[in-house]
């Protein structure tokens, strides 16, 4: 079979969109997420996204499909926050191994379904930023606090990594990654993981600036991101959530400009309104990201909140026969 | 080669060089190793901010230093550092020689940081494993030239041993050649050795040849090492420093560790001066060396006066005065106080004129960090021998002289430890100041008395002792009860800037403030006694409030493990290897020990430390700032030893004993002579560990099934002290007795060193075919412990007293125990020893409610009482 880098050297690859917007369309209550297995569960679970990946495994295949259907090479897992530290909140730490490897299970199955020698699909385990960080104190008054420190963290990060690879998913995707410290701890225990399972696949990561500062939360440039993260072989490094495509744009350049490694993006469909949705519509977002085509500065292109089937329909046809970005080392 | 903080720094060949600032070392800076000793992190933010406002590039941070919690220290900066982006803006170079904490700096940093450093001193496995765990945390690393046979101070080997690790680096371990840095060991020219004539110049050559045959590499070096003999003199120093740059950068030097905002530029030197430093960096003459010391003299900065040099005698009278205080010279001393007598008409106003002047002189110098305590002492020697001279000149009608204000100076009652409280007097003397000195062992009530009958400014407290804590905030309360309005300054080993804030502050209305350093305490009177006192006060008050507020956040933060579980987690060691019984179990006296026998034994560290000199042994003598010092202190040191054990002013006496011992849950249960059975009560750590890690309690080294040994002994030597040191006092000597008392410290430590070695090798037997250096003594690389009760591992000072029972240590050794559980005389060891191979030091930190409620039951004692012993292991 077609490796994923055998695959990103002849084409821009498409990677789906959002998966919470989606599940947001099928209003499901606290018992449609509880269903029977935990409608004894003593904390409340809506909102636990990743726990339907257990009850309710129809709607995540689903989702999945629609993606593949719309043109996906690489469709994440529905695992952002199954690790330890934010399945805390559901008192759900228990169940971390089991939510990743049926997530890796039913995109894969998903995957499988729609995947040809010339058009094969591939699987990313998706690994979010969890909900603590490193890098900054959450008490102002005690700037050397942290509520979490980094063996906690990379111990959570590993066994949701061991999870995932034993679940099947073809590469690992560090993403919406907002402290840096955070991703480090990531990649140490993503090392950690392979040592572990005895094999390694490739990795992605996936950065978030926050605002118009073009930083990350944490305070650092793209650059200096870019620098922290390089210490492993990356599959792609690149930016993801926050900003809509247009205002992606210049730190993506920064990025195919010093990065030696592929460049992903998957912006917002533009920043939220004033109900938290998104408005930007599939043909305004291929209206933008066509500069970053024209730019040839991405390699793996796709949506991140806001965007529907329909946005990564319209990422697939503007990508069609583009010859993707040459990976120069700077 | 490219590194980050918040921002991108990238190094190329186009680069100019990289400043690594220094300042933020606690190896390097004494002001930034204070600020992180007393917790004042936000003023040690303030120095790693000069550093990058003063051009430093990358910031190196070291918490290398033996009383700090090393690992602590460097995770808390680095986190404060991460809150502050106009510092984390450059890349952090997390500096030190101990594996854990470069582990725990790389835990705490987002950006591509710099190890600083691993060698192979270890061997190459170990080599190997730290640099893959730098490499999973993305950091670039500085490799020294050391290797197992020691530090490379040549270029062959310099080039030998960085060719290897380059090799392993790259071909083994997978490193980027372009994250790896050398540090090819810069050492100092001009020593006057013949084997240094070259050290510039390998240091130059093999920068070159890591360029040329180590692609990728970069150099970098600790530049100030270079001009290490020229201390003192900044002016030639930094003509040095910079010339070495040049000729390195020429060389290929890529980056140094420097001060940046103490650069000056190459072309700005005076080229005589330049030609000179230049002849020895490049080994150019035969006679550079001699050629650059008489330049050196001639440029300003040199002026560290030779006391042959007997010219200052031309000088005026005044003149003379300052110039004996200055260089604590007592030679001329009375010659000139009756000249100036004689010529300013009155006693009065020599001690008000030049006398004063002359303190006043060295009260800055001292102030300013350009004289050490040891020069002051000998100042205060200076200026009471004066004075001494005049008083008989003193009419009844004179005024007395103006002093600045009245001290009150005690050691609290039940302690008996007066080295630190004496030479605050002899610093507040020194700056004209009135100090009653009431001695030690001072009950509170007569302490108050004497405030009140001499009105004094302030009353500073003094003690060594856990339990003088108490005291202090009893006599704190006692003086707001009594109404008694003067400012406390508190001081001495066990108190803290932490505990008198939470503690003591609140107990009194006057204000209260914490001077652990002698240093400190001049300052701190002049401010408070002041025109603006009352606006100081208020300000310690509102600092002491704040870090009172934040210790009762923090410790709601302490992480326990439960009693029972910390417990059931107990160390349990292989007592089949447990060491065999003494040959002879009971008790054993040593009436009369020579101190010959004791000399070679002295750990001379703690000695600089009670001079306020801070630095290990022996490198101390060579230390940039105080090492000028340290050598004559020493030396003085040295010939009062010989004197002392010449003509035996102190006599030596020991204890020791073995007795039956089992583990009996947290105690230790023994057997007397008698047959009789006595438990030592032992403390078990709480503080969460990780998984697998023990909670450790001394009892753990015990054979739970008994057939094991438990030694105990007890050593003084501080028998005849006393009137030796009242003679040098009534002689105005406070140095030869201060001098006396700090090596009968250091006697007593090297009586409990040999002797444990004896015990080891003969007297139990354990370990006869050991053979250990004085430095692996000092290093406690033997088998088996000796921990004394009040120190980490049993901080309980109760303890003593069934250990003086069952050794009779009063009639054996002459030692007694003070209400309080201090040993008299002072300079005195007692301890446990422990022979299990797995025995090890460890250090109690603090235990939960649940252990002291239980302590308490088993000592038979209130938990009131409980807590007050075990106070410092409890949160305030």
């Amino acid at each position: 079979m077609t490796s994923i880098q055998e695959a990103a050297s002849k084409r821009i690859l498409i990677l789906d969109g959002a998966m919470g917007s989606l599940i947001q369309n099928y209003r499901l209550d606290e018992a449609g997420y509880r269903a029977a297995r935990f409608k004894d569960w003593d904390h409340p679970v809506k909102g636990n996204n990743d726990l339907l990946n257990l009850t309710r495994p129809d709607i995540i295949e689903d989702i999945h499909r629609q993606y593949l259907q719309a043109g996906a090479d690489l469709i994440e897992t529905n695992t952002f926050n199954a690790q330890v530290v934010s399945m805390a909140d559901y008192g759900m730490e228990s169940l971390v191994h089991e939510i990743n490897v049926e997530g890796a299970r039913l995109a894969k199955k998903a995957a499988n379904a729609f995947s040809t020698p010339e058009k094969p699909r591939f699987v990313a385990g998706a690994i979010g930023p969890t909900n603590r960080t490193l890098s900054l104190s959450p008490d102002v008054n005690r700037p050397a606090f942290r509520n979490i420190t980094f063996d906690e963290l990379a111990l959570a990060y590993q066994s949701q990594a061991e999870a995932l690879m034993e679940g099947g998913v073809d590469v690992l995707l560090i993403e919406t990654v907002f402290d840096t410290l955070n991703a480090k701890a990531a990649l140490f225990a993503v090392q950690e993981a392979f040592i572990q399972q005895g094999r390694e696949i490739p990795v992605m990561v996936s950065g978030t600036i926050t605002d118009a500062s073009g930083r990350t939360l944490s305070g650092q440039t793209t650059e200096a991101f870019l620098i922290s993260l390089s210490h492993m072989p990356l599959l792609s490094i690149g930016l993801n959530c926050a900003l809509g495509a247009k205002d992606l744009r210049p730190y993506l350049q920064t990025l195919s400009a010093e990065a030696p490694f592929l460049i992903s993006a998957y912006p917002n469909a533009g920043l939220p309104n004033a109900f938290g949705g998104y408005d930007e519509s599939p043909e305004d977002m291929a209206a933008a990201v066509q500069e970053y085509l024209d730019l040839s500065i991405v390699n793996i292109l796709g949506g991140c909140c806001g965007t529907t089937p329909a946005h990564i329909a319209a990422f697939v046809k503007a990508a069609e026969g583009i010859v993707p970005r040459q990976i120069s080392r700077a | 080669m490219k590194l980050s903080g918040l921002e991108a720094l990238k190094i190329t060949p186009q680069s100019n060089f990289v400043n690594v600032g220094e300042r933020t070392n606690v190896t390097g800076s004494r002001k930034f190793l204070r600020l992180i000793k007393e917790e004042r992190y936000e003023e040690a933010l303030d120095i790693a901010r000069d550093q990058v406002e003063g051009g430093a590039q990358i910031l190196d941070v070291n918490m290398d230093e033996g009383m700090l919690d090393g690992v602590y220290a460097m995770t808390t900066f680095l986190n404060l550092i991460a809150s502050e982006p106009d510092i984390s803006r450059i890349p952090i170079m997390i500096d030190s020689s101990k594996w854990e904490i470069i582990v725990a700096g790389l835990k705490c940093v987002q950006g591509k940081a710099v190890v600083n450093s691993i060698s192979m001193k270890e061997g190459e496995s170990e080599f190997i494993a730290h640099a893959k765990m730098i490499r999973r945390f993305g950091a670039a690393v500085i490799v020294m030239a050391f290797d197992e046979e020691g530090q490379a101070d040549s270029y062959a080997r310099r080039i030998e041993i960085c060719g290897r690790a380059y090799k392993i680096l790259t071909e083994v371990v997978g490193f980027p050649p372009e994250d790896i840095i050398f540090d090819p060991n810069v050492f100092p020219v001009a020593t006057g050795m013949e084997e240094h004539r070259r050290n510039a110049m390998d240091f130059f050559q093999a920068t070159a040849w890591i360029k040329a045959n180590l692609p990728g590499a970069k150099v970098s070096g600790g530049v100030s090492n270079v001009s290490f003999s020229f201390r003192g003199n900044d002016v030639l120093r930094e003509a040095m420093h910079a010339c070495f740059l040049y000729h390195g950068i020429a060389h290929g030097m890529d980056m140094g560790i420097v001060n940046p905002g103490q650069l000056i530029v190459y072309d700005k030197i005076d080229p005589i001066l330049r030609e000179h430093v230049e002849d020895v960096l490049l080994d150019r003459r035969n006679d550079s060396t001699e050629r650059l010391l008489t330049l050196a003299e001639t440029v300003r900065g040199a002026a560290s006066v030779r006391e042959k040099d007997e010219s200052w005698r031309e000088l005026p009278i005044s003149d003379r005065i300052e110039y004996s205080l200055v260089n604590g010279l007592d030679a001329h001393i009375e010659a000139d106080a009756e000249e100036a007598r004689v010529a300013l008409g009155a006693p009065l106003n020599v001690i008000e004129g030049p006398l004063m002047a002359g303190m006043n002189v060295v009260g800055d110098l001292f102030g300013a960090g350009k004289m050490f305590l040891p020069q002051v002492v000998k100042s205060a020697r200076v200026m009471k021998k004066a004075v001494a001279y005049l008083e008989p000149y003193f009419e009844s009608s004179d005024a007395a002289p103006r002093k600045k204000g009245k001290i009150l100076m005690a050691t609290v009652k039940g302690d008996v430890h007066d080295i630190g409280k004496n030479i605050v007097s002899v610093v507040l003397q020194c700056n004209n100041y009135e100090v009653i000195d009431l001695g030690v062992m001072v009950p509170p009530q007569k302490i108050l008395d004497a405030a009140v009958e001499h009105d004094v400014d302030a009353i500073g407290l003094s003690g060594l002792i856990t339990p003088s804590l108490d005291e202090m905030v009893f006599l704190a309360s006692e003086m707001k009860r009594q109404g008694i309005q003067k400012p406390l300054l508190i001081g001495g080993a066990t108190t803290s800037r932490a505990h008198t804030a939470v503690k003591i502050q609140p107990s009194l209305d006057s204000p209260v403030v914490h001077v652990n350093d002698a240093s400190r305490s001049v300052p701190v009177v002049q401010r408070l006694l002041g025109a603006q006192g009352s606006s100081f006060a208020e300000e310690i008050r509102a600092d002491y409030a704040r870090l009172a507020e934040q210790y009762a956040s923090r410790s709601s933060q302490r992480n326990f493990m439960p009693l029972d579980a910390a417990r059931a987690n107990r160390y349990r060691p292989d007592f089949s290897q447990k060491a065999a019984m003494p040959p002879k179990m009971g008790v054993f006296s040593l009436p009369d020990y020579p101190l010959a026998d004791l000399v070679d034994y002295i750990d001379w560290t703690p000695f600089f430390m009670a001079w306020d000199l801070h630095g290990k042994y022996p490198r101390i003598l060579e230390d940039e700032v105080v090492g000028a010092q340290a050598k004559i202190l020493f030396e003085e040191a040295q010939s009062m030893l010989q004197v002392v054990v010449r003509e035996e002013w102190l006599q030596a006496k020991g204890v020791y004993g073995f007795f039956p011992a089992r583990q009996k849950g947290d105690d230790i249960e023994v057997e007397d002579l008698q047959g009789a059975s006595h438990r030592f009560l032992t403390l078990r750590q709480q503080g969460q560990k990780k998984e697998g890690q023990p909670y450790l309690a001394l009892a753990d080294f015990i054979d739970p099934a008994g057939e094991d040994c438990l030694g105990l002994f007890a050593v003084t030597t501080g028998h005849g002290l006393e009137e030796r040191v009242a003679a040098f006092e009534a002689d105005q000597d406070d140095y030869n007795a201060l001098m006396l008392k700090a090596l009968a410290d250091r006697l007593a430590e090297a009586f409990a060193e040999r002797l444990h070695e004896r015990v080891r090798t003969e007297f139990w037997g354990y370990a006869s075919a050991e053979s250990l250096s004085n430095a692996d003594l000092i290093q406690e690389s033997y088998q088996g412990i000796r921990p004394a009760p009040g120190y980490p591992a049993c901080p309980d000072h109760l303890e003593k007293d069934l250990l003086f029972q069952l050794l009779d240590v009063e009639q054996a050794a002459g030692i007694s125990l003070t209400e309080h559980k201090a040993m008299y005389p002072t300079a005195a060891v007692s301890g446990y020893y422990f022979a299990h191979p797995e025995s090890k030091y460890f250090g109690l930190a603090k235990v939960d409610q649940d252990q002291i409620t239980h302590y308490a039951q088993r000592r038979g004692i209130s938990i009131e009482e409980a807590r007050r012993w075990l106070s410092p292991l409890l949160d305030m």
